[in-house]
């Protein structure tokens, strides 16, 4: 049966749209968007006010853990948590046990998304054969199988010379190359930003040039190929202004911030819990001048992208002395609340920017469906909240793991409901009785 | 005082003083032919190592026996940390058996902090990778303060491998604290960044660093926290930045030479300073006793219900 999503404000930047309109839904497809719609017999959902309707948002960096590190996420718990967070859509990285180099992971990936039947999933290819950096991955038949785009994040791409074989090579199948910008060397055994705040606490460093290093070599080869690289999880100031320069120059690379990196700073390690493990994530938190350039990078323009590098580890994992801690954090059902609170009610940008970061420019980097609410594009649509009063409880996430630092936090702009193919997927409690 | 001692930080300058003047009377406990008062009879300490230790450890336990606490040593081996249980798991064991102090020496940064959230013990930190080892500090302080007379205006040299230094970080927090003027030397390698936002003044030149000093403070090489060439030679370093007789000259006539130990002789210091007569390096293994005494006394040694 259609169902007319009524009344709510339509945030659509990929048609230009920003108004109250009718979102009629027919056979998982948007059959039209218009002012005062007639019913025509559909079920008609009325959107609560305040919500605003957008399309599906698409976290385009996410660790499922699955296959092989089942005690710290699943791809059913993590597409759970995915919907619960308001994303119709993740990519998955391919550091899995074993690695995503090859089409049958990538099709075990796929099955158990299916399975789910949650959010949409889209594997990311491993671009080196057991991301050992040697020899490219069978990257053709990551793309028949499925995959959207190859890394080998959790490490950097291990050479120049690997890079430009990945980028000429997935060129050829329209895949960006994903790259985890960090020098090996300058990173050392460094577990957290190398400043003031590691220093004085005794923890080793992690300099930002160490981030930028690679993303300087990265921005030469995507000159010398032509070739398409993503700069993930974005945290050092030089990097932003790597990326700039190289945009400037008309080299094709986009990147990525993930929400802690332009709300959190390293001042985090000393307080309000010293040595807490959960502010404990690679690349780590930097300085106050480094998050504000993230932020300055969002508003104008720079950042292509926000994506939330979910990174699950299970408490015993994370319950040890700090060096001895995996890195990572959970991401997916904070990321909206942080980008409302931080972001669009702070004024640094508009809602149909935060759409821009969070749909349309994802959808475009992978070349998947999505990002738009044209007539004819799959159902996937988010229905936000931006003035729900949310509080941060990471005992009730839908995610295996609760390593946030954000528990307990209590922030304005939440999700409502999330709709994968015009199939209600997740309802808010705050709107079960309107919505559910 | 806060239940635990994980950094000079958790002591108010009052507390500090607090610390040492306690000190004095438990120095006078060592000089008696029956070293032992009953103040922590009935308690149990656990001195819990994950590093190898002599000095630090033996001090911790004379202290624990002179004050009649019942103490308990367990020493764990690094090389079963990987295959053994956890810190966390350890530590709640212990904490199980109900002591009431934990005396902890680990390899990472923060460890105590981490007991600190799971213990009701009172956790002391005898060390924690390159963060803090506050008795040190206080012993240093201790140190200073008998031959001098105070230590606010007096201006201290640390010079060594600053960048692995707990010693280095806790003494900072003191000594600033206390009004001295703070100064740090050592290769540009090995200098942590940013602590001139903490009053120090930061040289790579020893002789700059030493003129005029009234205190200088020589730490050791560690080479086992060391992942990575951060000079050419030991030979080198001793050339640059060893602490010679000759360089020695340049600081105030009654300069004191204080080192935490273990030395090196002839890479961060030269065996004549070392063994010359403004040494003062064996006062403050004796002092170390008398000082954790006094900690121990002050975290343990309340009323129940304290």
């Amino acid at each position: 049966m259609a169902l007319l999503l009524k009344g709510g404000r339509v945030v659509d930047p990929a048609n230009g749209r920003d108004g109250v309109f009718d979102v009629l839904i027919d056979e998982g497809r948007i059959a039209r968007v218009g002012a005062g719609l007639p019913v025509n017999g559909a079920k008609v959902v009325d959107i609560p006010g305040g919500c605003v309707v957008t399309p599906g948002l698409i976290d385009m960096h996410v660790h499922l853990r699955e296959p092989g590190q089942e005690h710290k996420e699943t791809v059913a718990t993590g597409t759970a948590a995915a919907v619960a967070g308001g994303f119709t859509a993740v990519a998955c990285m391919p550091n899995t046990s074993p690695v995503n180099d090859n089409a049958g992971v990538t099709e075990y990936i796929l099955k158990k998304a299916a399975e789910a039947n949650l959010a949409r999933v889209y594997p990311i290819g491993a671009v080196s054969r057991g991301q050992m950096g040697e020899q490219l991955a069978e990257i053709a038949e990551l793309r028949q199988a499925g995959c959207v785009a190859i890394t080998d994040d959790g490490k950097p791409v291990a050479t120049a010379l690997l890079m430009r074989r990945a980028l000429e090579y997935a060129g050829m199948f329209g895949m960006p190359v994903i790259e985890h910008c960090e020098d090996p060397t300058l990173k050392g055994d460094g577990v957290a930003h190398e400043g003031f705040e590691a220093s004085a606490l005794g923890l080793r460093g992690i300099p930002g040039a160490a981030e930028a290093i690679t993303a300087l070599r990265d921005l030469a080869v995507a000159e010398l190929t032509g070739g398409h690289v993503h700069i993930a999880h974005m945290s050092a100031r030089q990097t932003l202004d790597a990326v700039r320069w190289g945009k400037s120059r008309g080299a094709r690379i986009t990147c990525e911030v993930a929400p802690h990196h332009f709300v959190l700073t390293d001042g985090m390690l000393r307080a309000p819990v010293a040595f807490d493990t959960n502010v404990k994530m690679n690349p780590p938190l930097r300085e106050a001048a480094d998050r504000d350039a993230m932020l300055a990078g969002i508003a104008d323009g720079s950042v292509d992208v926000i994506a939330t590098d979910h990174a699950p580890h299970h408490y015993d994992e994370k319950k040890v002395e700090f060096d001895r801690a995996p890195f990572g954090i959970t991401g997916l059902e904070t990321a909206v609340s942080l980008c409302f609170d931080r972001l669009v009610h702070a004024g640094v940008i508009t809602l149909p920017r935060m759409i821009e970061l969070l749909s349309l420019n994802p959808a475009r980097i992978l070349g998947v469906a999505g990002g738009s609410l044209a007539e004819g594009a799959p159902a996937d649509v988010s229905i936000l909240a931006p003035d729900l009063q949310v509080t941060v409880a990471a005992a009730q996430m839908r995610s295996k793991s609760k390593n946030t630092p954000f528990d307990g936090w209590t922030l304005r702009g939440g999700v409502a409901a999330t709709m994968v193919g015009g199939r209600m997927v997740y309802v808010n409690d705050a709107f079960a009785n309107t919505l559910g | 005082m806060k239940k635990d001692l994980l950094s000079i930080a958790d002591l108010t300058r009052d507390e500090i003083h607090l610390v040492l003047d306690t000190a004095e009377a438990m120095r006078e406990i060592g000089q008696r032919p029956i070293k032992k008062v009953p103040t922590l009879r009935g308690k149990t300490v656990v001195n819990l190592f994950y590093e190898p230790s002599t000095r630090t450890r033996t001090s911790f336990e004379i202290a624990e026996k002179r004050l009649s606490a019942d103490t308990l040593n367990i020493a764990v081996a690094a090389s079963s940390v990987l295959k053994g249980e956890t810190l966390v798991d350890t530590a709640m064991n212990l904490e199980a058996m109900s002591p009431d102090v934990i005396v902890l020496r680990h390899a990472s940064s923060g460890a105590g902090h981490l007991l600190s959230r799971i213990c009701k013990s009172r956790i002391v930190n005898a060390g924690d990778g390159m963060h803090e080892h506050p008795t040190q500090a206080l012993l240093d302080a201790f140190t200073i303060r008998e031959h001098k007379g105070r230590i606010d205006g007096l201006k201290v040299v640390i010079v060594g491998d600053l960048l692995h230094s707990r010693v280095l970080r806790s003494n900072v927090l003191l000594l600033t604290a206390l009004g001295a003027q703070v100064w740090m030397c050592g290769p540009a390698t090995l200098m942590p960044i940013g602590f001139e936002r903490l009053g120090v003044k930061m040289s790579t030149s020893i002789d700059t660093a030493l003129r005029d000093a009234d205190v200088v403070m020589v730490l050791r090489i560690q080479h086992e926290r060391m992942h990575g060439a951060f000079f050419p030679s030991l030979r080198e370093y001793f050339t640059v930045f060893g602490v010679t007789p000759q360089r020695v000259a340049n600081a105030k006539p009654d300069v004191m030479i204080m080192h935490p130990g273990p030395i090196n002789r002839g890479v961060e210091i030269a065996s004549e300073v070392a063994d010359g007569p403004y040494s003062v390096i064996l006062e403050q293994v004796a002092n170390g006793v008398a000082v954790r005494m006094a900690v121990l006394y002050l975290l343990a040694g309340g009323v129940e219900g304290d």
